[in-house]
């Protein structure tokens, strides 16, 4: 009777032996866990290179500085450039200039990805959308987003809304350009699958074209994100209110050389937390989900 | 019970649990029927008729297998079942009703596992009943038992590319058991699976339908198979495909790959389909000279 051990509680009876020999148990294991000791030493080490390099750099300023080969006004030192950033997070300005920033940049960032989104999604599934939609938004790629600013300035007014506005023409583009990639790239099996199911129009774009589209775009997102945050930052310097842009433009109207150094090292460290922190956890999820076949 | 609502919902009967039958009766009434089905494939370049007249019904508990050549419309013919496709002559019933959309009464199983890789197994299982639905406690409830039905427990958290071949479908077959759907719907679903994990989940198959009574349409190239599977096996001629023979299999199950009258009726499908097969090539090699 094949009926024996069929919904037994104890399904490694049932198994055939092909599934056991050609599936190892999911996550876990020895050779995972060697894998992970040979990337943990591996990291070790890239870390210490990283450190004797960025030591260096260091050490390479400092030298300039001490040599004195420009005025100390060009170039500050070291720590000359930490206590200004000391002196600007105790009175709060910094504090202040990366709230406002960041609130910008997350507006403006989440609009575009709605927007991208929907625009990419139309241009992917139907032809003379694409065909039109789609050669505007490529046509305006090739626009820096803060030729928008004159305009937006007209627009939106001498406000954060101008802004926004610039942020999200920068990104918008990048998303709406994987958003189609995405969509297109989508096995026609999913969408069957999701039909037989039942699943209405909403349901399969929520529950399987949105997901199945997320391979394809993290790349898109993360290029409209680093695109976001250098408009965001070209229209906070030329549209002085308030912003890491502002504190830059303050830096030099003070002629505080340090300032402007302390500011930009801010701008590249956001990037970096970002890209690492939201990005990375992007990549590893896809990866962990598709495994090798996506990446 | 907290599956009432569900079945109300779904016009499902309560369907029997768990007690094995000794035997299939496949003596329900008509559940599916096809009258005159036609489909014809108009492109620029081609015009293909895929299926010529089709008409065959299908009972309630029944497992029907439909062999047939290659491009002889079998797919065609299915995914006219499933509602993903609209015959361009004839009608296709379900329950007496036009059939006009896919629904979840009738489930396709694909060939390739259609299942969704940012989902883990249960998760997949889980989802035909969110679309559905049906509410967390439930879908659990249902998942539990199909999952284990399918012999995937262990692998319920597992994404699918960490499973094998086999492992796919038989997740295939629990997110399509789940919805505790009338008609399943199979289009080669073993095909590219080795012989050995074929075998096995023929008989898994073969047990878990006459289980639940589940009717199913199964398209297979194996003449074997669908003797071992089939309560009758449903001929197709070349194409443009119709309708060629019907051929009982009254044998006892299980019915294992090798049994004599297993080979003897596949023998006798074959010979059916051979033929054709045949004449298909031979009127070829006319045209081609
Ligand atoms: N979407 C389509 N557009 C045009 N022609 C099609 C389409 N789908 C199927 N056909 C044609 O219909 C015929 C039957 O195809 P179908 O896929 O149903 O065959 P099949 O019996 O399933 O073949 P196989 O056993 O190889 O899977 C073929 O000639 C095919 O070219
Ligand atoms: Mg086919």
């Amino acid at each position: 009777m094949p009926s024996s051990g069929m919904h037994g509680d104890e399904p490694g009876i049932a198994l055939t032996p092909v599934d056991i020999d050609t599936t190892s148990v999911p996550r876990g294991g020895s050779t995972t866990a060697r894998f992970r000791e040979l990337d943990a030493s591996g990291l070790v080490l890239k870390a210490l290179r990283l450190a004797v390099f960025y030591l260096a750099l260091l050490a390479l300023w400092q030298l300039l500085y001490s040599l004195h080969v420009w005025s100390p006004y060009l170039l500050p030192s070291p720590s000359d450039v930490w206590h200004s950033f000391i002196d600007y997070v105790d009175n709060g300005l910094i504090q202040k200039a990366v709230r406002a920033s960041m609130q910008r940049l997350v507006i403006g960032y989440a609009i575009s990805i709605l927007i991208g989104l929907i625009i990419g999604m139309a241009c992917g599934s139907n032809k003379y959308v694409d065909e039109t939609l789609g050669s505007l938004v490529l046509g305006l790629q090739s626009l820096p987003s803060i030729t928008w600013l004159p305009l937006a300035i007209l627009w939106f007014g001498l406000n954060q809304n101008a802004i926004i506005f610039v942020t999200f023409m920068g990104s918008v583009g990048a998303i709406a350009i994987s958003a189609r990639a995405g969509v297109q790239a989508i096995p026609p099996l999913y969408r069957r699958a999701a039909a037989t199911m039942g699943a209405s129009r909403y349901q399969s774009v929520r529950y399987v074209l949105l997901p199945a589209m997320v391979p394809s775009m993290a790349q898109g997102l993360k290029l409209g994100w680093s695109f976001a945050w250098r408009s965001l930052m070209a229209a906070e310097l030329i549209f002085v209110t308030m912003g890491l842009g502002h504190l830059l433009n303050l830096g030099r109207d003070l002629n505080n050389m340090s300032l402007v150094l302390a500011i930009m090292f801010v701008i590249v460290a956001i990037g970096l937390a970002v890209d690492r922190i939201f990005f990375a956890r992007v990549e590893a999820w896809v990866q962990e989900r598709w495994g090798l076949e996506a990446a | 019970m907290a599956s009432e609502t569900f079945d109300q919902e779904t016009r499902l009967p309560p369907k029997p649990k768990f007690e094995a039958p000794a035997e299939r009766m496949a003596a329900g009434g008509e559940l599916m029927a096809l009258r005159g089905v036609t489909r014809h494939f108009r492109t620029r370049r081609h015009d293909t008729l895929a299926i010529d007249r089709i008409s065959l019904s299908v009972n309630e508990g029944e497992f029907v297998c439909i062999v047939g050549p290659s491009g002889c419309g079998k797919s065609t013919l299915l995914n006219i079942v499933a509602g993903l496709d609209h015959p361009t002559g004839g009608e296709a019933l379900f329950d007496g009703r036009l059939i006009d959309r896919p629904g979840r009464e009738r489930i396709v199983v694909f060939q390739e596992p259609a299942l969704y890789p940012w989902l883990n197994v249960r998760a997949n299982v889980e989802l035909g009943l969110k679309i559905a639905g049906i509410g967390r406690s439930e879908r659990k409830r249902l998942a539990d038992r199909y999952i284990s039905l399918v012999n995937l427990r262990r692998f319920e958290k597992a994404y699918i590319h960490e499973l094998s071949g086999g492992m796919k479908q038989r997740a295939q077959l629990a997110r399509a058991l789940a919805v505790e759907p009338r008609m399943l719907l199979m289009d080669e679903p073993f095909a590219a699976l080795d012989a050995q994990t074929r075998d096995v989940l023929q008989q898994e198959l073969q047990e878990i339908t006459s289980r639940l009574k589940t009717t199913v349409i199964f398209v297979t190239h194996n003449v074997r198979e669908a003797v071992i599977l089939a309560d009758r096996v449903v001929v197709m001629t070349p194409a443009p495909g119709k309708l060629k023979t019907e051929i009982a299999i009254p044998l006892p199950r299980p019915r294992g790959p090798d049994s004599h009258a297993v080979v003897d009726l596949a023998a006798r499908v074959r010979t059916e389909l051979q033929h054709d097969i045949y004449a298909a090539q031979s009127a070829e090699d006319s045209y081609a000279i």
